[in-house]
């Protein structure tokens, strides 16, 4: 029989509802970007803090990756770890920790993530609050002693591996401008690359920057929650400064010290724990940014960005509800309503 | 004033295998033509033949019950069935089956008049009732319900060359071909409505086709190039981005003042007006990897689409899925003796690799909100497919599901490929449902308070 002669009929044709193309995207491979994105501040991390920098963020991708494999398999639900979405909150939960955290601590706090936050509440896509940060937190709130020493970058940079111990803490610049001063000793450029105390993730503000270009350019982020979360910090910071400081020093030391980079490009972006709508994200985004800043300036601890992005993450149920696009095709004002009708 | 839809994709174009292949007739008549009654928007037509009958090409075979259009013979011969017949929509439909003589005798055309320069509007409403003609784009809503429910409401006549479905040429072709039919049959649509101007609006992937048309056009003819995105054809955003009108929830473009007519539907009002005839054949592009030679052809109505692979030089490889239209919008075939009709502007033959398979699995919607902005109805298809999916049927009214075109440009989004485009679909039948039961049950009870009534008052 000649090709042409091929009768259809006797073949499988598969039939399904239109449309018939799809976008090469996949979830895995958004999740791979956004590990990509994050890899220049990891650099820089290992590059200020040392090879422990990336240990820990090893440990805590094994935590999360591990719990999130071992915990379907107990479940008897499908394995979801090639989504690569537990990989990335391992990276993020790391980025959000300072160097000296003991390892178990961190794995502890993987397991919490994925285990509590995600799974319990039916896996991804399923859970209200950012995972990461959710871990993180609970962290904060129950072993505060073990991830509050902040590890000055460059001493330590081999020994530190091992044992966390010995380290040598330094006060954050958040812990300054908590106090309404701009940190001493620390100029704007050492506050761009990194090179002050912090946790891993949150020092090197220009590396975070370039990984949000690469999300935005790679169309995994609109631009639309960090600019709006940003920006309206940058507002508020330069229209109520602390403390007799320069207005501007204050904005720029505020917008580039603490977890703001990470949480508006990193946390807040978070499909899903950010609403969908784009007046919706807006909404969102500022929300974030005003709590923020009032957690900063009346809080009892130096940083507010953790719990802004979580409280945020609560409402996006309520945001998306509430901000529904506007409908094609009918009038922004009643009166115009009228109008037509006439 | 450059005026955009919002949303929309933009997938890959496919279209090189056919832009350059002119349009030609079949090279040997069919055996038998296979004319379904539901060729359009509205009511099926009744069948006016009967088995044993000798039909003319042009010959009424079906006259409409309802809204719709009348259903011409495409060959001369013998009525050899009347009975329902497979159908691209995918369940059989009464059809009435000529077997060719192959001699092609013409029925009388239809009677024009007046000269075309000189008919009047009412007069030109009944030539394009007569002829049959209904949107040749794929909705195949009827021309003249459209012309006469916009006489005196319409200020912009625009046609419609976007061809913004990958692989189809056959509207690219027709007007880098036949430029005078379109500019004509269109400039007779506007005269028609009363108005002294009439846009053409071609993507501007096709400027070949815009300059063919440009140098046809008298000064009352605007050839404008569109941006090239997915659904640039579609009326509502056609006319959003022509116009800046949004035509309201459930309204027809006449509501904003503008009428959208496909360009092969133009040409068919040529055809109507200077040379009375009916809509008999129509051009089809035969595409995709899975045939030997993608072309473009010229074919009666009522063909099968076996006939079509055929033409294109029968299969290549084993085809995957097969489309009766557009990847965006068409419909998967299953039985290749459907015929072509009026709305058929594509048969697509895909190899595996050619489509997106929806996975296997379980799909997790990762809330990304890709379909969101993707929507050019602004609507949410993911809140859609969610609450379908939850039972929770009474809330997809207030979502809107009934404003989504299902144009597919969620579902192409979405990194997940949950088919939202399915679950929007069968959430519009549950809605559907409930209105009807809503309304059922609020005249029982309008019934049993009057009943109450009558009692109390006896």
């Amino acid at each position: 029989m000649s090709e042409k002669e091929t009768n259809v009929q006797t073949r499988p044709l598969s039939v399904a509802s239109s449309p018939h193309l799809g976008t090469a995207d996949s979830t895995p491979g958004i999740m791979l970007d956004v590990i990509i994105a994050l890899i220049p501040a990891l650099v820089s991390a290992v590059w200020f803090f040392g090879p422990r920098a990336l240990v820990l963020t090893l440990v805590t991708v094994c935590a999360t990756v591990g719990s999130e494999w071992l915990y379907r398999k107990l479940m008897k639900q499908p394995t979801t770890i090639g989504d690569l979405s537990a990989a990335v909150t391992g990276v993020l939960l790391a980025m959000c920790l300072p160097a000296s955290t003991p390892y178990w601590v961190a794995a502890i706090g993987g397991v919490f993530a994925i285990v509590i936050v995600k799974q319990l509440f039916g896996g991804l896509g399923k859970n209200f609050i950012n995972p990461a940060l959710g871990g993180r937190v609970f962290l904060f709130a129950s072993l505060p002693s073990f991830i509050s020493r902040y590890a000055a970058p460059g001493r330590d940079f081999w020994t530190s591996v091992w044992s966390s111990a010995d380290v040598v803490s330094e006060a954050t610049p958040m812990a300054a401008l908590h106090t309404g001063q701009l940190p001493q000793n620390l100029t704007l450029q050492q506050l761009l690359v990194g090179e002050h105390a912090g946790c891993l993730g949150e020092v090197a503000a220009l590396m975070l920057l370039a990984g949000g270009v690469y999300l935005v350019l790679r169309k995994v982020i609109s631009p639309r929650i960090p600019l709006f979360y940003i920006g309206t910090v940058a507002v508020l910071t330069f229209l109520f400064p602390l403390g007799g400081v320069g207005r501007l020093d204050w904005m720029l030391y505020n917008l580039f010290s603490g977890g703001l980079m990470l949480g508006a490009i990193f946390m807040a972006t978070d499909y899903v724990t950010s609403p969908v709508t784009p007046t919706g994200r807006t909404v969102y985004a500022i929300g974030c940014g005003a709590l923020t800043v009032f957690l900063r300036y009346f809080g009892i601890y130096p940083e507010g960005v953790s719990f802004s992005i979580l409280v945020m993450n609560i409402l996006v149920w309520s945001l998306d509800k509430a901000f529904l696009p506007h409908r094609f095709g009918t009038p922004w004002f009643k009166k115009k309503a009228k109008e037509a009708s006439k | 004033m450059v005026h955009r839809f919002f949303g929309g994709v933009h997938p890959h174009g496919n279209k090189e295998a056919t832009e350059r292949v002119s349009i030609a007739p079949l090279a040997e008549p069919v055996p038998q033509v296979v004319l379904p009654m539901s060729q359009h928007v509205g009511a099926p037509c009744r069948p006016t033949v009967q088995v044993g009958d000798a039909v003319k090409v042009g010959q009424v075979v079906g006259e409409p019950t309802g809204l719709g259009a009348p259903i011409h013979a495409s060959v001369s011969g013998k009525v050899i069935a009347v009975e329902p017949r497979p159908h691209t929509n995918g369940s059989p439909v009464m059809a009435v089956v000529i077997e060719n003589d192959g001699l092609n005798t013409a029925a009388d055309p239809i009677p024009v008049p007046a000269p075309v320069e000189k008919l009047t509007p009412e007069q030109i409403i009944d030539i394009v009732r007569q002829a049959g003609i209904t949107g040749m784009g794929g909705a195949g809503f009827p021309t003249h319900v459209k012309l006469s429910s916009g006489l005196g409401k319409v200020d912009t006549v625009i046609l419609n060359g976007a061809e913004c479905e990958p692989y189809i040429t056959a509207d690219h072709r027709l007007m880098l071909e036949s430029p005078e039919k379109v500019i004509q049959g269109g400039r007779i649509l506007m005269r028609c409505l009363g108005l002294t101007k009439l846009i053409i609006g071609v993507e501007a992937n096709k400027m070949d086709a815009v300059e063919a048309l440009r140098a046809k056009a008298p000064a009352d003819v605007e050839v404008r190039p569109l941006r090239v995105r997915y659904p640039q054809g579609s009326e509502k955003q056609l006319i959003q981005n022509i116009t800046g009108r949004q035509i309201p929830p459930g309204g027809l473009p006449a509501h904003v003042g503008c009428a959208v007519f496909n360009v092969a539907t133009a040409a068919a009002v040529y055809d109507a007006c200077y040379a009375g005839k009916p809509v008999t054949h129509r051009v089809v592009t035969v595409s995709g990897r899975a045939v030997m030679k993608p072309t473009n052809v010229l074919v009666p109505l009522g063909i099968p689409l076996q006939t079509l692979v055929d033409a294109a030089g029968g299969f290549k490889g084993a085809p995957g899925r097969i489309l009766s239209g557009g990847p965006m919008m068409g419909v998967a075939q299953f039985d290749l003796s459907a015929p072509v009709i009026k709305g058929t502007n594509a048969l697509l033959c895909l190899q595996n690799r050619e489509f997106t398979p929806t996975p296997a699995g379980v799909l997790t919607c990762i809330h990304c909100g890709r379909c969101v902005g993707a929507c050019p109805m602004k609507l949410t298809p993911l809140f859609f497919n969610q609450r379908f999916g939850a039972g929770r049927y009474e809330e997809l009214e207030g979502l809107r599901i009934l404003d989504c075109i299902e144009c597919g440009s969620c579902a192409y989004s979405c990194p997940a490929h949950i088919p939202l485009v399915q679950a929007i679909r069968a959430g519009k039948v549950e809605v559907r449902r409930l209105q009807a039961e809503a309304k059922a049950a609020a005249e029982a009870a309008k019934a049993e308070e009057e009943a109450q009534k009558e009692a109390s008052v006896k």
